[in-house]
């Protein structure tokens, strides 16, 4: 085969596998800035503090960094849980979202990047399982396991997530809430902890896409800053509050992201995510997949 | 929404604000020279530093509460703003030969540009689309100037800076008047902006955009001023940077403490005052630098980050409210 288009190829499909990645760490986000209005831009902070808990715990204990991601998405859930209770007590209930609220947000990715700094060091962190280093060969095509691991990890998240809130009384009460809190209220719904757990979930979500991370690349503390671009980017591309919509764009932008970086060199891709966001919010702010707005 | 925040209303402390500008400006000189001859009567060039440090956040507080504190636009991007006021420096003195004042000059203009392309294409959204764009801004910014090996790329740049300026005792002193200068601009723009119509309508929008769309304020125009002025201010901040320091490098110039510091001070000052910001810049910029001789930067900065997140919950009109509701 055409030397370009083996490249090509390759650069797709771990595009499509660094898609998996991307969708993990949207998928959270998804759920609380498309679902629930909260925008929780510390999102990607919280989940460089989950891949280092889960470098800190994989190591200690000798256990698979996947297994202890899923471990952390427990106590990460209550992290979101007792985030959220603060997030609603001083700035949702008084109506101080939009200044306040996105500072406060601000103010904890700033808390946690400058705390792992101080407690983990501004060095690389990594935890490499076994099977990091095998690749399965499909013909010209390789397949690291080194991605497909948390892509499938990721997917199987995803996957439990979607099925929980379509089949479930509370799910349907998540997605109702996003619609109209008001009418949830009338139906004997408590919105408030409604909301609390969908965004105690979608800091868990944090905890897997965290261990997905340090599967695939060393994590730093700053590693959370190039994420922001791209799960916002992903997050709105796919209609805010549709999880199908926002793992669909996870794949397109992972491919995107990846050719451009097979053929122009890897330094060029924070700015691929941010050219792809600016573009969606100047052209189509609801979405590649979204309707109407 | 109360009559007194549309611009169309007869707004009383307009007037009384217009009437009020000449000894504002006096005030302002005045301080501005006690500051200058205090520090020079101690004759430390450590003073002129510290001062610098301290009066680069009074501009970069301020122009952030243009947009943010008056519009209630956040702009998390301060850090990006900042640096690309002092590559700009860097780039005009490299290819030109010109120094500090024509690359601050420069500098107003590229972050004037900066600032209203992404408010052109994030402001008709909602706020927090801007916010998010800005976050992300100053990460394609370190990218590009990463690249950009033409002002040095990741290994930085050097500025040889010249000894002395003609009629000053050394080049720090110089760097600290211009510095001062700039503070004393800035500030006074912030209050002529906010006592103006401009500030009336962006005030309109802050309170409710839709309504003030409504009666007529054309909230696109103004909020794109804002940002255009904002972003110009914040890279002037920048400009004097890789003189001030004598080397700059994209994790110097891009620091997260920029960031930090441009929201934390006017809001723990009191966003939406011109006085808020001076008041949270002067100290938290006091503390930090007093705090760098004592503590590591990263305490220090977390430190900041932590009375960010208890101000906004605790005393969300910052210092300045917390005075106004006692009275």
């Amino acid at each position: 085969m055409d030397g370009d288009l083996v490249l090509l190829l390759n650069g797709i499909v771990s595009g499509l596998l660094l898609g998996g990645l991307y969708a993990a760490a949207a998928a959270g986000l998804a759920v609380s800035f498309g679902m629930l209005d909260i925008v929780n831009i510390a999102h990607p902070a919280l989940m460089v503090a989950g891949g280092f808990l889960v470098v800190l715990v994989g190591t200690a204990l000798g256990l698979d960094p996947l297994l202890v991601s899923v471990l952390l998405a427990v106590p990460f859930y209550f992290l979101g849980v007792a985030v959220y209770t603060f997030y609603h007590h001083f700035f949702e209930r008084r109506g101080d979202e939009a200044l306040q609220g996105l500072a406060f947000f601000f103010g904890v990715m700033f808390i946690i990047e400058v705390g792992l700094v101080m407690s983990f060091g501004p060095e690389q962190h990594f935890l490499d399982p076994p099977y990091a280093f095998i690749t399965w060969r499909l013909g010209e095509i390789d397949i690291p396991l080194r991605m497909l691991a948390p892509a499938l990890l990721a997917m199987a998240a995803i996957g439990a997530l979607w099925l929980f809130l379509r089949r479930s009384f509370t799910g349907l009460a998540i997605s109702a809430v996003a619609q109209d809190a008001e009418a949830l209220r009338l139906m004997a719904v408590d919105p408030v902890r409604i909301k609390r757990l969908a965004f105690g979930l979608s800091v868990a979500l944090a905890a897997i896409a965290g261990g997905a991370l340090v599967v695939v690349q060393p994590v730093e503390p700053s590693s959370g800053q190039v994420f922001i671009g791209r799960v916002f980017a992903i997050c709105i591309m796919g209609g805010m509050g549709s999880l199908s919509g926002c793992v669909l764009a996870a794949f397109v932008f992972g491919v995107v992201e990846n050719v451009t970086a097979t053929f122009y060199g890897p330094s060029w891709s924070p700015a691929v995510a941010f050219g792809w966001l600016l573009l969606v919010l100047a052209v189509r702010p609801q979405g590649l997949f979204g309707k109407a707005a | 929404m109360s009559d007194a925040s549309l611009p169309l209303a007869p707004a009383p402390a307009m007037a009384a604000g217009g009437r009020r500008h000449l000894p504002f400006w006096l005030g302002a000189v005045a301080v501005a020279v006690l500051l200058f001859v205090a520090l020079r009567a101690i004759g430390n060039d450590y003073g002129y530093f510290a001062g610098y440090f301290i009066l680069q956040y009074v501009v970069l507080a301020t122009a952030w509460n243009i947009l943010g504190g008056y519009a209630g636009y956040v702009n998390f991007g301060a850090a990006g703003f900042m640096a690309a006021g002092a590559y700009t420096a860097i780039a005009l003195r490299k290819a030109t030969g010109l120094d500090l004042l024509p690359g601050i000059v420069a500098a107003a203009a590229v972050g004037a540009l900066l600032g209203l392309g992404t408010g052109y294409l994030t402001l008709r959204l909602r706020g927090v689309y801007f916010s998010i764009a800005t976050l992300c801004l100053a990460v394609v910014l370190q990218t590009l100037v990463v690249n950009w090996d033409y002002v040095g790329g990741s290994r930085g740049a050097y500025i040889v800076r010249p000894r002395e300026v003609a009629p000053f005792t050394s080049y720090g002193e110089y760097l600290f008047l211009v510095m001062l200068v700039l503070a004393v601009l800035a500030v006074g723009i912030a209050r002529t902006v906010e006592v103006t119509r401009l500030g009336r309508g962006l005030q309109a929008i802050r309170d409710n955009e839709r309504a003030a769309e409504a009666v007529g304020v054309p909230t696109l125009r103004l909020k794109l001023i804002a940002t255009a002025l904002c972003g110009a201010l914040m890279a002037v901040a920048g400009a004097p940077l890789p003189y001030y320091s004598g080397y700059l490098n994209p994790d110097g110039a891009f620091s997260l403490a920029y960031a930090v510091n441009a929201i934390a001070m006017p809001l723990i000052g009191g966003a939406g005052t011109w006085a808020g910001p001076v008041i949270g810049a002067v100290l938290l910029g006091s503390l930090q630098q007093a705090a760098t001789v004592t503590i590591s930067s990263a305490l220090n900065l977390w430190i900041v980050g932590w009375m960010l997140v208890i101000f906004v919950a605790v005393a969300p009109r910052g210092i300045l409210g917390w005075f106004r509701k006692r009275r």
